[in-house]
């Protein structure tokens, strides 16, 4: 298929490493390998998002206003960013790139039903605004002050290919020194998130705290931590 | 050979990206000639419309006339000798192709060459697809923004996947990036970059309910704006890392950035330093300051707030004395077609050394002190800054340069 873009990735110098990630998936979270929460018969996602904010004893009121999407990127980048991970970087430094395959099309048909029928059309600007899948960058951004580069980008599926090409030009110019990129999808009742913390090689000292071995940041590694189950 | 610029470094060796051909489509005419021809006579492309099918009481809207796009369909169907029947095509679909079509006719670059990258800009692209009325027309699939790119790099064979940009209002100026940087650093050595949104009941009436439509022609930057208007937009930039052959200075895309204010997701910053921000990455990017910016191509949406953070952003970068104009008073705000359109738009203010006045301004009204252009002149039209900012507190900005 993109047989230009893996040609121009076998070329390039690769010099960042994941030294966090989180695939949220199912009824499961991991977090750098570990399953750190796993619950059986969950009717829906969003009380799976729910008990993850509960169990991690995360408070931000607002969570309660997003939209799954928001939830789903919201949750996973607590989960990275959690202890300081972004300390020492400067608001602009640090990028966010997400991507995903259905837009916001799950909360886009929320949407669609304030205003099918005319005897109730009742739009409303709290479910408008996450109509737009770029929201649950914003979301993440204001969370954990992230003034840097961002994009969303759309692919059928996971496109490890296209992340990789994407953050490693943002680094290999000079354009962020942290990023964090992933996948989140929502549509009915599926949904898949992954999100890695990519940083200059240097960081891993701080990271092996944890036990976590920081993978080179390549196509390979975020294939890998996609199919983490 | 490496050169330190606080947060960008510039590394030399990048590949030029110039600027071979464009498209505008909106409610204005159907080529960019067309489109700065009007904007050159004063037109205005925003307009009264009612159709109970887009709103239930009558609106201002900038619509892109629905005749003469599917005849122009049809000459492009005819064209390519394409089989498929018109009404297999959405709306949006339909202004996609006419508007790729209208910038590859002088075969500036084959979309079949594998070193050709198809970019899409779409903040919400076959949405209309989600009313009942089309339900037995088109299946759900194609609501999925993959699915309109791969009806497009299918009826144009484009060798590559298309890569897929819906980033809000920013999402023409960050394909018109993204497409940039893949070239400079040798991923590519063509693209075609094309943006476009419809306006339908979905958008609409979202919108409205953020009660952020203006009841007139919007008036960006003016001390009575009250909102902005809903536009139907597509634009394509064809650009390439070989210099044009064509007569005049080509037209390089320089530097680029986007960055975000990480304080609201439907409000501006209040500071603008965010967006001064990006346009500062920008600029150094470019190897320029702000003194060598000629003209500013702002995203003057006309809300209040909007204007009032880029007003303050532009003075922030040092940039209060460059004109700016936004075009948005022309045809309105056509969200992922944009930072497209506008772009196009600049390219021909550069090429014919002119400042097209900024429709709806009359009276000051914004607190940064900005030099917004009040009467369309000759001048030297060298550098060029386009910005935009949208939902999600994001901000781009890209530079226009002549060789």
């Amino acid at each position: 298929m993109d047989a230009t873009l893996r040609s121009y990735i076998r070329k390039i110098k690769m010099d960042q490493i994941i030294t966090t990630y989180c695939h949220l998936h199912d009824n499961r979270v991991i977090v750098n390998d570990r399953l750190i929460f796993y619950q059986e018969n969950i009717v829906k996602f969003a009380d799976l998002l729910k008990s993850v904010y509960k169990q991690e004893q995360i408070t931000y009121p607002k969570f309660y206003k997003m939209d799954i999407l928001s939830k789903l990127g919201f949750i996973a980048a607590e989960l990275v960013l959690k202890d300081n991970k972004l300390e020492g970087y400067l608001p602009e430094d640090v990028g966010v790139v997400m991507s995903n395959s259905s837009s916001s099309l799950d909360t886009d048909i929320a949407h669609n039903e304030t205003i099918r029928d005319r005897s109730s059309y009742f739009p409303s600007p709290s479910v408008f605004v996450y109509t737009l899948p770029n929201i649950v960058i914003g979301e993440v951004c204001i969370r954990h002050k992230i003034k840097g580069e961002n994009a969303f980008l759309i692919s059928e599926t996971f496109s490890s290919n296209l992340l990789f090409s994407y953050v490693n030009e943002l680094f290999a110019n000079g354009r962020v020194k942290a990023c964090l990129c992933g996948w989140v999808e929502v549509m009915g009742n599926t949904s898949d998130a992954m999100v890695a913390l990519v940083e200059n090689t240097g960081r891993d000292l701080q990271a092996s705290v944890t036990g976590f071995k920081p993978l080179q940041f390549n196509v390979d590694n975020l294939n890998l931590i996609m199919t983490r189950n | 050979m490496e050169k330190e610029m606080g947060r960008l470094t510039r590394v030399d060796g990048m590949k030029p990206v110039y600027i071979l051909n464009d498209s505008i489509i909106s409610s204005l005419g159907f080529s960019t000639a067309e489109n700065v021809a009007a904007i050159e006579q004063g037109a205005i492309g925003i307009r009264s419309v009612t159709d109970p099918a887009l709103f239930p009481r009558p609106m201002m809207l900038s619509p892109v006339d629905t005749g003469r796009l599917n005849a122009k369909f049809d000459e492009v169907l005819q064209f390519l000798k394409k089989s498929t029947p018109p009404e297999s095509f959405t709306r949006l679909e339909k202004m996609f192709i006419v508007s790729i079509h209208d910038a590859l006719k002088e075969q500036v670059v084959a979309p079949g060459n594998s070193r050709t990258l198809l970019v899409i800009s779409t903040t919400k692209g076959n949405v209309d697809l989600l009313e009942d009325r089309y339900k037995a027309i088109f299946s759900h699939k194609r609501l999925y923004l993959w699915e309109l790119g791969r009806i497009i790099q299918q009826f144009f064979g484009f060798s590559n996947p298309p890569l897929i940009i819906s980033n809000a209002c920013i999402s023409g100026i960050v394909a018109m990036m993204t497409a940039s940087r893949f070239m400079q650093s040798g991923a590519y050595d063509h693209a075609v970059v094309t943006g476009g949104d419809i306006a339908s009941e979905f958008v609409i009436s979202g919108f409205q309910s953020f009660q952020s439509l203006s009841l007139t022609a919007c008036k960006p930057f003016d001390l009575n704006r009250t909102g902005l208007s809903l536009g139907e937009g597509c634009g394509t930039m064809v650009i390439s890392v070989h210099k044009p052959g064509s007569a005049g200075a080509a037209i390089r895309v320089t530097g680029a950035a986007t960055s975000n204010d990480a304080n609201h997701i439907s409000g501006p910053s209040r500071t603008g330093e965010e967006l001064s921000s990006a346009i500062n990455s920008a600029i150094k990017q470019a190897d320029l300051t702000a003194k060598d910016i000629s003209y500013i191509s702002a995203h003057g949406t006309a809300t209040l707030f909007n204007d009032e953070m880029e007003s303050k952003a532009i003075e922030l970068s040092g940039l209060g004395h460059v004109p700016v104009n936004s075009l948005k008073g022309y045809w309105g705000h056509t969200l992922g077609a944009a930072g497209i359109i506008e772009s196009a738009a600049s390219v021909a203010a550069m090429k014919k050394n002119m400042l097209f006045r900024s429709a709806g301004f009359e009276t000051p009204g914004v607190p940064g002190s900005i030099n917004v252009i009040s009467n369309q002149q000759q001048a030297e039209v060298n550098t060029v800054l386009k910005t935009a900012s949208g939902f999600g507190g994001c901000n781009a900005a890209i530079i226009y340069q002549k060789d």
